[in-house]
Formats: structure tokens, C-alpha cells, sequence
């Protein structure tokens, strides 16, 4: 009985008793489910326009950050490396359609997903060769990303924030309502729900498939940049950073890979789950259940609903 | 690109050189032959397999073929993307539908528009001024085609849940929504009942009069080929053996061979 008390009452009460740790906790849970619905959201561009699931967008954010900070210790004022780091994003983009996607349309996916192993590790080296191996430092005072902490009174107790967490979800949302309503709404939007729903189709009405490419390759290589600021600023730069688009695949798992309001809410959800489960059920377990309850929270979900968060219901004609 | 020009009706709109396609081992073309005549309904017909779909595919560039010419409006090519040969006016339907499923009959007919929205995207995140305007305009001209193959009831239902029937009728909508010069229909009426079929031949009828549109046509229904068509082209096993006026077609003994599937 013990353990079901533990489980399935204890943390609840925890809940009451101390209202404004719950607070911060839910605080803590929405800042990071915000950056993964941002990285979930840079898969599942790509995904809908090539149906390729991109294994380099992890390396794409350290890429990114390196280029970023590589500029500035150049001597490049910070706004003019930002504004060089997205032109750099935007020829990776352009050499991937060009050297990866244009070659092998109408390969198998497998081929493709193989082919984003092998940009991987030409990115990795690429960034070695380059910037060298070493951690580095995140530009954050020129970039305006502010350091230090906001203590609130909440329900009788104390609430922290970090102001580097208040900038990254505030600029996370942004660039997701963002994504979200240039997909939605615009010309190139309509047309990348076309490709995703039938090439030959897209093709026939004048779409051009190499452009969409590049430019959902290029939108994914801006939500890299944006990650890898946001992210680095936490620790520093280091190709240890890619494992973040790990983060990612519980919410492609939860939300589904070709869904926009899903990769947000996912990322969401398991943001949340994520810092509940190791505040409230971690100790349990002896603490440390991080990095694998966002699977348990996907896959717990799945046996709900098999089609994810906004598929369709899956009919199997039989 | 090359220079376009602009072609009579009666001239040729498009000539086909001793076109051959190969898949492998897979003759699916061998050393074909035809033109199109600008406003004429020219039927392409065969038995299954017999190279037709490879055909619409080769002229609007989703396979090049690897010997061969297209002269499309004066201008000879071997190779061409598809969303050039859209950009220069052929618009197509496919034997199978490819429609967008998830989206609306609205909608989809409106992608069919893309290539005539002329306003940078960027303005269209301002939704007013000249891009609203021109949004608009490109509305009026989707509810007129709507309105043409009646299938305003439909209007708003995603095309995924429409009866075969009618989700042929959304995809030719598309493709007029172009305003092609020329239109590839593949097997419109397959599937259909005899009232679907008969609306069908009606509106192809009624594009070739109101658009001038010219309109490539393959049809297993020889009922169809002979009251539509102005010229006939009969492919077997990839190879052209036949090539007239309906009623030329239909005498013509190997088409009659071909049909009855005598051994060669
Ligand atoms: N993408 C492809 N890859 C390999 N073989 C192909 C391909 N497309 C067509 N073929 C082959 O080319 C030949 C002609 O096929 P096609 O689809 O053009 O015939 P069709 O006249 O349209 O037949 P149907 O009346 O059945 O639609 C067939 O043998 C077919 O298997
Ligand atoms: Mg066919």
C-alpha cells in the first residue's frame, strides 16, 4: 500500500502543502517545453515538406551557435554575426537541397534519413575543422539576453525566475507564433500543406519542390540558431548541445510529425511532465528520471491515442 | 527561357518527336510520334499498359524521356520540370486522383492559383491592401470554376471524405483554376456512373468552348473517344499504330487487333 500512497497520493499532497514550489516547477516546465515545441517544430517542417526525419538538426544548433560566437570572436559586432550566422544557415540550406535533397528525390525515406546521418558528420567536422573542438562561450550582454533573477511572493512563498529564462520563452513563443502564422497563412505556407500532402500533385499546379526545400530548410536552420542561443546561454557551446534534439523526439512522438499545433502542445506537455516527474515523482525512483520520462509520458500517451495528439483517427481498412 | 510564342487555334501547340522511354529492362515508349492542334480534344488511347500515363508524364516533365523531342509553343525541349511546364501553361489530372486530402474543395482549387499570385509573400502577411485585393480576386475566380462543375454544396467538406466521383470533378477544378493552355486529363471518368460520366464529357465539352482550351485526353471508354475527341492517337505496347479522326481510328484494323487482343 506503501507504494501506491507514494505514487499516487504523496505527490499531491506535496502539491497543497507547498503551493509556490509548484509554481515553480510548472514555471520551470513551461520554459522548457516552449524550446522543445521550438526544436519539435523544426522537425516537423522538414518532415512535411521532404518527408525526411532530420537527424542533423541537433548538429544544426551547434553549428549555428559556433558560427555565432565563431563571428564574434572575429570581431564582429553581435548584430551583424547574427545577421551573418542566418545567411550561413540559409547556404547550408541551399547546399542541402542542392547536394542531398535534389539527388535522391524519390529515393526511398530510409535513403534520405540515411543521407542526414552523413550531413551530420560533415557538419560535425566541418565545425571542428573550423572552430575547434573546445567549449565556448555564448555571447549573451551583446545579444541583450539578461543574467540574473526576479524573486516574486507567490502564495506565501518565493518564486524565482531567471531573466534568461523569461527572454528564452518570451523569444521561443515568438518565433513559434511566428513559424506558425507564416505556415498558416501565407502563399509559400499553402504551399508547403501542399507538398506535404501529395509532390506529384504540387508539382502539377507549379509548385516548386526545391524551393520549399530550402526554404523549410532554412526556417529549421533559424530555429537552430534561436536553440542554440537559448541553450547555450544555459551551459556553453559544444557539440555536447545536439543531444537537445533528442529532447525533441518524445514530442514528434506525442504530437505527431506533421503537426504544427502538435509539436507546440507536445512540446508542452512534456516540458511540464518532465520537470513534475522529476520534482514530485523522481525521488522515488531515486531522482534522475529526466531524461526518460518524457518517453514514458509519449508512450503512456500513445496507448490512448495511437494517431497522437491531432492525428486522425487511424480506420485500417481491412 | 526560351521563347514562348503565342499559337493559333488549328496550329500545332505541341509536337511529340520519336519520343522513347525506357524503365530499365521496361519499354514504356518506344519512338512515338504526334502533335496537338491548339483548341482540338486529342484522345490518347490503348490498352493497359500500353505507354498512355508515361506519355502525360514525359510532356509535363515528370519523366524525361531518353530520346526525343517536345516542341511546346515553338519551343523543343528533352527535359522539363514540372512546375516549369506549369508555369507555361499545361495543367493535368492523374489517373489515381493526387488531390490535397487534407484540405478543402476551396482550397485546393486555390492552389491551382499559386502560380498566379504575383505578391510576394511578405505582403501577404499583411492581409489587406493590394495582396487582400488580389486574394480576392483569385476567390471570384475559384467560385466561378466552382460554380461551372456545380459542386458548390462541397464547397467547405475536405476532399479526403468526397466520393471518387466527385473528388475527380475538385481535381479538374484545379487544374482550370490554372487556366492552362493546355489540359492533360487522364482517365476522368473512370469509375464513375453514367449520369458522373455524362457531366464530365459535358464540362470537358464546355472548357473546349468557353476557354479555347486545348485538352489531351486518355479514355478507355470508346464511346467517350468518339463523341469528344477531334483526333485520336492509339498507343500498343509502347508504339504508336494508329493515328486519325475517330471514325479513321475506329476502321483501322490493327486498332481493331489491338482491342480484340489478337497474338502477334
Ligand atoms: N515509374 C515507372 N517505373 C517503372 N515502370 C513504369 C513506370 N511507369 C510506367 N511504367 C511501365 O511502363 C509501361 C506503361 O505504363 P503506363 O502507366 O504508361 O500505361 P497506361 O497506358 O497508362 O496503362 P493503363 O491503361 O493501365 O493506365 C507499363 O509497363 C508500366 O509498368
Ligand atoms: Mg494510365
Amino acid at each position: 500500500m506503501d507504494i501506491l500512497f507514494n505514487v499516487f497520493v504523496d505527490p499531491f499532497l506535496q502539491m497543497r502543502a507547498a503551493p509556490d514550489l509548484l509554481v515553480q516547477t510548472l514555471w520551470e516546465g513551461l520554459v522548457s517545453g516552449v524550446l522543445y515545441a521550438l526544436i519539435a517544430l523544426g522537425f516537423v517542417l522538414i518532415f512535411k515538406a521532404s518527408g525526411v526525419f532530420n537527424f542533423a538538426q541537433g548538429i544544426m544548433v551547434v553549428f549555428a551557435a559556433l558560427t555565432l560566437v565563431g563571428f564574434h570572436e572575429k570581431g564582429v559586432p553581435a548584430w551583424l554575426a547574427v545577421a551573418l550566422t542566418l545567411g550561413v544557415m540559409a547556404l547550408l540550406a541551399m547546399a542541402v537541397e542542392r547536394v542531398v535533397l535534389r539527388p535522391l528525390v524519390n529515393q526511398p525515406d530510409i535513403i534520405l534519413f540515411m543521407a542526414t546521418f552523413g550531413l551530420t558528420y560533415v557538419l560535425i567536422g566541418l565545425g571542428e575543422f573550423i572552430f575547434g573542438g573546445e567549449p565556448k562561450q555564448m555571447i549573451t550582454e551583446e545579444l541583450f539576453i539578461p543574467r540574473g533573477a526576479i524573486d516574486v511572493a507567490v502564495l506565501g512563498g518565493r518564486v524565482t525566475f531567471q531573466k534568461i529564462d523569461i527572454a528564452a520563452a518570451l523569444i521561443a513563443s515568438l518565433m513559434i507564433a511566428g513559424l506558425a502564422l507564416f505556415f498558416q497563412y501565407t502563399r509559400i505556407g499553402r504551399a508547403l500543406r501542399a507538398v506535404a500532402d501529395s509532390h506529384k500533385a504540387a508539382l502539377s499546379v507549379g509548385i516548386s519542390l526545391n524551393q520549399i526545400w530550402v526554404i523549410v530548410w532554412f526556417a529549421a536552420g533559424i530555429v537552430a540558431l534561436i536553440t542554440g542561443i537559448m541553450w547555450g546561454a544555459r551551459s556553453d557551446v559544444s557539440f555536447a548541445l545536439q543531444v537537445i534534439a533528442l529532447k525533441a523526439l518524445p514530442v514528434l512522438i506525442l504530437g505527431g510529425f506533421t503537426s504544427i499545433p502538435g509539436a507546440i502542445v507536445g512540446g508542452l506537455i512534456i516540458g511540464l511532465g518532465e520537470k513534475l516527474g522529476e520534482f514530485y515523482w523522481g525521488p522515488l525512483v531515486g531522482g534522475g528520471i529526466e531524461n526518460w520520462v518524457a518517453y514514458v509520458i509519449a508512450l503512456a500517451f500513445l496507448m490512448v491515442r495511437p494517431q497522437g495528439l491531432f492525428g486522425d483517427k487511424i480506420i485500417e481498412r481491412i | 527561357m526560351r521563347q514562348i510564342q503565342t499559337i493559333e487555334p488549328g496550329a500545332t501547340l505541341l509536337a511529340v518527336e520519336n519520343v522513347s522511354l525506357r524503365f530499365g529492362g521496361v519499354k514504356a515508349i518506344t519512338d512515338v510520334s504526334f502533335d496537338i492542334r491548339k483548341g482540338e480534344v486529342r484522345a490518347i488511347i490503348g490498352p493497359n499498359g500500353a505507354g498512355k500515363t508515361s506519355m502525360l508524364n514525359v510532356i509535363n516533365g515528370f519523366y524525361h524521356p531518353q530520346d526525343g523531342r517536345i516542341t511546346y509553343r515553338g519551343a523543343t525541349r528533352t527535359k522539363m520540370r514540372p512546375h516549369v511546364a506549369a508555369s507555361q501553361g499545361i495543367a493535368r489530372t492523374f489517373q489515381n486522383v493526387a488531390l490535397f486530402k487534407g484540405m478543402t474543395t476551396l482550397d485546393n482549387i486555390m492552389i491551382g492559383r499559386t502560380l498566379k499570385m504575383r505578391r510576394s509573400f511578405f505582403w501577404q502577411l499583411w492581409r489587406h491592401g493590394p495582396a487582400m485585393a488580389e486574394e480576392i480576386e483569385h476567390r471570384k475566380f475559384v467560385e466561378e470554376i466552382i460554380d461551372f462543375l456545380e459542386i458548390e454544396h462541397i464547397r467547405k467538406v475536405p476532399v479526403g471524405k468526397l466520393p471518387y466521383g466527385l473528388q475527380k470533378r475538385v481535381e479538374l477544378g484545379r487544374a482550370l483554376a490554372m487556366e492552362p493552355e493546355l489540359l492533360l486529363l487522364d482517365e476522368p471518368m473512370a469509375g464513375m456512373n453514367l449520369e458522373e460520366k455524362e457531366d464530365m464529357c459535358r464540362f470537358i465539352l464546355d472548357v473546349k468552348e468557353q476557354y479555347g482550351t486545348t485538352i489531351a485526353l486518355i479514355e478507355h471508354d470508346m464511346g467517350v473517344v468518339m463523341d469528344l475527341s477531334d483526333r485520336v492517337v492509339v498507343l500498343e505496347y509502347g508504339r504508336k499504330i494508329a493515328d486519325g479522326t475517330p471514325d479513321e481510328v475506329k476502321a483501322d484494323q490493327k486498332v481493331i487487333d489491338a482491342y480484340l487482343g489478337v497474338a502477334h
